[in-house]
């Protein structure tokens, strides 16, 4: 082990500690920036404490419910195999891909005053229900989040070895005793870094949080950032904002991972599970009941945004084509930067976790925070560094491309981070004694294990970036437009259905560099 | 990965560096620039007699445009900045940033008297609520009937969005000090606040709310581009605020002919006819063929506006007004 450990370490923590400042660089940097330009002191008003006050609450409950609501969603695709079962996995990435403004109109298609429920509860002689409020903050981010979560968690249920059911079955447990001694051990240590992901993504909500929040009670921190820098131009109270935001956030983050407990359930031969545990017609029924509700629940939206894209998808622009292909050329890129510090940190993760476990959890936190950090205050960050020594505008796809890499590296870090413990859990020890060379045990041993969390965290950050208005708003040159952009550019010109085309565009092309992908990753395994 | 990071940036080098004309940069907000905007027509017009390349940067809305100007400082590549509005001005004037234009605008058709030496309006408009007569058969007369209608609306958020601070200083040039009573009043009416402009009125057109919050013009797009005459502007007898929106030369500009060129274009026959249809605002000088039908439908006798030099104040008193208003 100890002369093992010596040749691996030095490359792993000169990648992962790059990683790290590269992080590190993104996230206080710019705060650090905005606080060198500001001339004067600021102090937080009392409409900034509720905004606080607001942002934590409302990320709290929509973490707590997502994950709630997608633990037996990811218990019954664990447990079932059905027609569409692939189908389903693939839209389950697909709320969370959608860029906000095209998520928040297909939401209103089915929960709004017009909306579907609202006419089928008119025509039925009732009322029609207004969702604006906390409610529709809760319901477009659980919207967001509940599949993310559900995926992650799935991946949970994959890494108990389909021998442990076997040997549940035959010891006769009840589905409750395999809840308490296999799925409850696997969900301590998986839990709490999906709370953790999305408290922080529903953090730095802002527009959602605005539109369906129904008024300035709605208010997150994240809007009292740009207030202060586009309105008031108050730099150093955006760099005190963003300084809370942040510190919330890493407290959370570090509470979060320190109570995550990971199970260590051994090897398995990685054949199909069969769930002798789920075999009973109550529990059929019930799964059946999940998957049918969470369908219908995420479908709606996405039907409605499907028609209300297709009957101006005759008309594009064709600015659309160059914008797509910058998108795309972006989102490549900026998943291929996100998943290697992905990759960095979460082997130094890994190798500091059987040294210093406190350490370890250190690290795993910064990488998280990069969603703590406002977008605002990054891009105006950026620029104030940037610009006095060279020329933003020809920097602005780069630096796009850099910024989403990190903004999405919590993502490919949650989705990687597991895989690449438990690989060495479980054949850590094997490939020491066998002598393995660095080469051989990633062909080996750890290639397998982390293809299909890699194929799923590539799709991720590629489809994040491509729906992201981010940066590119602060550094776009004249003519370089991105799908986003000309989405924006086209509902300022009134000319929303054409946006909704653009929208659908977006969409598409999102879902299938996702699907691709993911499916990749799954390609040639039992899924 | 790499490699494709290097061709972004080389391509856009290349972009950059090809032009060997003067260049004159004019910073905007975005909706100008797009494709559907005033930008490409007037681009093309004023570069058939400038014997320069017209460059126009897109950058967010009026406010994070003079964000941006001060974020830049003295070392802006821009010459002209186009797009801020009334409310913008004295703020945009304490920068220092900008130069005086030294024209006098003859012919000018705003409802108001215009002396302000740095900048110069190129295009107007009235705030209003916007509705579907189709689905308001009674719409309000008046913000006192809006009071004491049911008819909800959907506004922007004065923190975030032009036209949401539009409403609070016409609310507060309407109703002075009760003004947060009467916010109060109206909140129950308030469907929801949005970030911006658009996805208030996408929500509208959803038929999320009775009306929006939007401009006098608003129903002149759908007629003109749409042929839908479906859609009209509340008119309120209390008066309607204004916003003017403006441009100026930048001080440290190295193109100051060019810049002083552009100026004057901007109030030309040319540029003005170009704005009403592209825009959709009233254009600063009325062109000598007139306004296109669905322009000249709405004319109000009392234009309201807080003189640029109070907005500020103003501003701060009614948004924590508007806050405790509608937080409650």
């Amino acid at each position: 082990m100890a002369v093992r450990a010596k040749s691996i370490n030095p490359v792993v923590i000169f990648g992962g500690s790059a990683a790290l400042l590269f992080v590190a660089l993104l996230t206080v940097g710019p705060l650090i920036a905005l606080w060198m330009r500001a001339d004067v002191s600021t102090r937080l008003s009392g409409s900034n404490w509720s905004a606080i006050r607001f942002t934590v609450f409302q990320a709290t409950l929509s973490a707590i419910i997502s994950i709630s609501l997608a633990i037996p969603v990811a218990r019954a695709l664990a447990r079932r195999q059905f027609r569409g079962r692939a189908l389903l996995l693939t839209l389950l990435g697909a709320p969370f891909l959608l860029p906000v403004i095209v998520a928040v109109f297909g939401l209103l298609a089915v929960w709004g005053r017009s909306g579907f429920v609202s006419q089928l509860l008119i025509a039925s002689g009732g009322e029609r229900i207004s969702i604006y409020g906390l409610t529709g903050v809760l319901l477009a981010h659980v919207f967001f989040n509940l599949p993310l979560v559900a995926r992650l968690i799935l991946q949970g249920w994959g890494q108990i070895p389909a021998e442990h059911f076997r040997l549940a079955a035959q010891l006769g447990m009840r589905p409750a005793d395999v809840f308490r001694r296999l799925e409850w051990p696997m969900l301590r240590g998986i839990l709490p870094g999906a709370f953790l992901l999305v408290f922080l993504l529903c953090t730095t909500s802002f527009a959602v949080a605005l539109a369906l929040g129904g008024g300035p009670k709605a208010t997150t921190i994240e809007l009292a950032i740009y207030q202060a820098l586009r309105f008031e131009f108050d730099l150093g109270k955006a760099a005190l904002l963003g300084l809370v935001q942040f510190s919330i956030c890493a407290i959370v983050a570090f509470w979060s991972l320190r109570a995550a407990v990971n199970a260590n359930f051994g090897g398995g031969l990685s054949g199909a599970v069969k769930h002798w545990d789920a075999s009973s017609q109550v529990l059929l029924w019930q799964d059946r009941l999940v998957l049918l509700g969470v369908s219908a629940f995420l479908g709606a939206p996405l039907v409605a945004i499907l028609i209300r894209g297709v009957p101006s998808l005759g008309n594009l622009p064709v600015t659309v084509w160059p914008a797509a292909v910058n998108s795309v050329l972006i989102a490549l890129s900026s998943a291929a930067l996100s998943v290697f510090l992905a990759l960095s940190l979460a082997a130094m993760i890994d190798l500091l976790k059987s040294r210093d476990s406190r350490l370890s959890s250190t690290v795993e936190g910064f990488g998280m925070l990069t969603l703590a950090a406002s977008p605002f205050v990054l891009g105006t960050g950026l620029f104030i560094v940037i610009h006095p020594v060279a020329d933003p505008f020809a920097l602005a796809l780069p630096i796009t491309a850099l910024v989403n890499a990190a903004i999405s590296l919590p993502l490919t870090l949650r989705a990687l981070l597991p895989a690449l413990q438990r690989q060495r859990l479980v054949y850590g020890k094997l490939a020491d004694s066998l002598g393995m060379s660095s080469w051989v045990r990633f062909r080996v041993a750890i290639w397998p294990e982390i293809r299909r969390p890699l194929g799923f965290s590539t799709g991720l950050a590629a489809a994040l970036s491509m729906g992201d208005l981010g940066v590119i708003t602060l550094f776009a040159p004249p003519n370089v437009e991105t799908l986003p952009l000309v989405m924006y550019r086209l509902m300022g010109a009134y000319r929303i259905e054409d946006a909704a085309s653009v929208g659908l565009v977006l969409v598409s092309l999102t879902l299938t560099m996702f699907w691709i992908f993911d499916r990749g990753g799954r390609l040639g395994h039992q899924s | 990965m790499k490699r494709s990071l290097l061709t972004a940036a080389l391509v856009t080098l290349c972009g950059a560096a090809w032009a060997e004309a003067p260049t004159l940069t004019v910073y905007t907000y975005d909706s100008f620039v797009s494709d559907w905007g005033p930008g490409p027509a007037i681009e093309a017009a004023f570069e058939e007699s400038c014997d320069c390349d017209l460059v126009f940067v897109g950058a967010g809305d009026g406010a994070a445009l003079l964000a941006r100007m001060k974020l830049e400082g003295a070392r802006t590549k821009a010459d002209v900045v186009l797009g801020l509005d009334t409310s913008l001005i004295e703020n945009a004037k304490a920068t220092g940033l900008f130069a005086e234009h030294g024209i006098q605008p003859s012919g000018l058709s705003l409802p108001v008297t215009w002396d302000d030496s740095v900048f110069l309006p190129y295009d107007w408009g009235y705030f209003s609520f916007v509705y579907d007569k189709t689905r308001l058969s009674d719409a309000p007369d008046s913000f006192a009937a809006l009071l004491e209608s049911d008819v909800n609306i959907i506004i922007q958020d004065p923190r975030s969005s032009t036209p949401g601070l539009g409403l609070l200083l016409w609310v507060k040039a309407v109703y002075g000090s009760d003004a947060q009573t009467v916010w109060e009043a109206l909140s129950p009416q308030i469907i929801t606040v949005t970030k911006g402009w658009s996805e208030a009125y996408g929500m509208f057109l959803e038929g999320e709310s009775d009306m929006v919050l939007s401009y006098t013009t608003s129903p002149a797009y759908h007629l003109i581009a749409e042929g839908d005459d479906t859609k009209a502007a509340a008119i309120f007898d209390e008066g309607h605020y204004m916003q003017i929106e403006v441009a100026a030369k930048v001080a440290g500009t190295d193109q100051e002919v060019l810049a002083d060129a552009f100026l004057e274009f901007m109030l030309s026959e040319t540029f003005q006819a170009i704005l009403p249809t592209t825009n959709w605002m009233y254009p600063a000088v009325t062109p000598s063929g007139g306004l296109p039908d669905g322009f000249d439908t709405y004319s109000t006798q009392h234009a309201l506006l807080i003189p640029a030099a109070n907005v500020e104040a103003v501003r701060k008193e009614a948004l924590a007004e508007w806050l405790s208003a509608l937080s409650r």
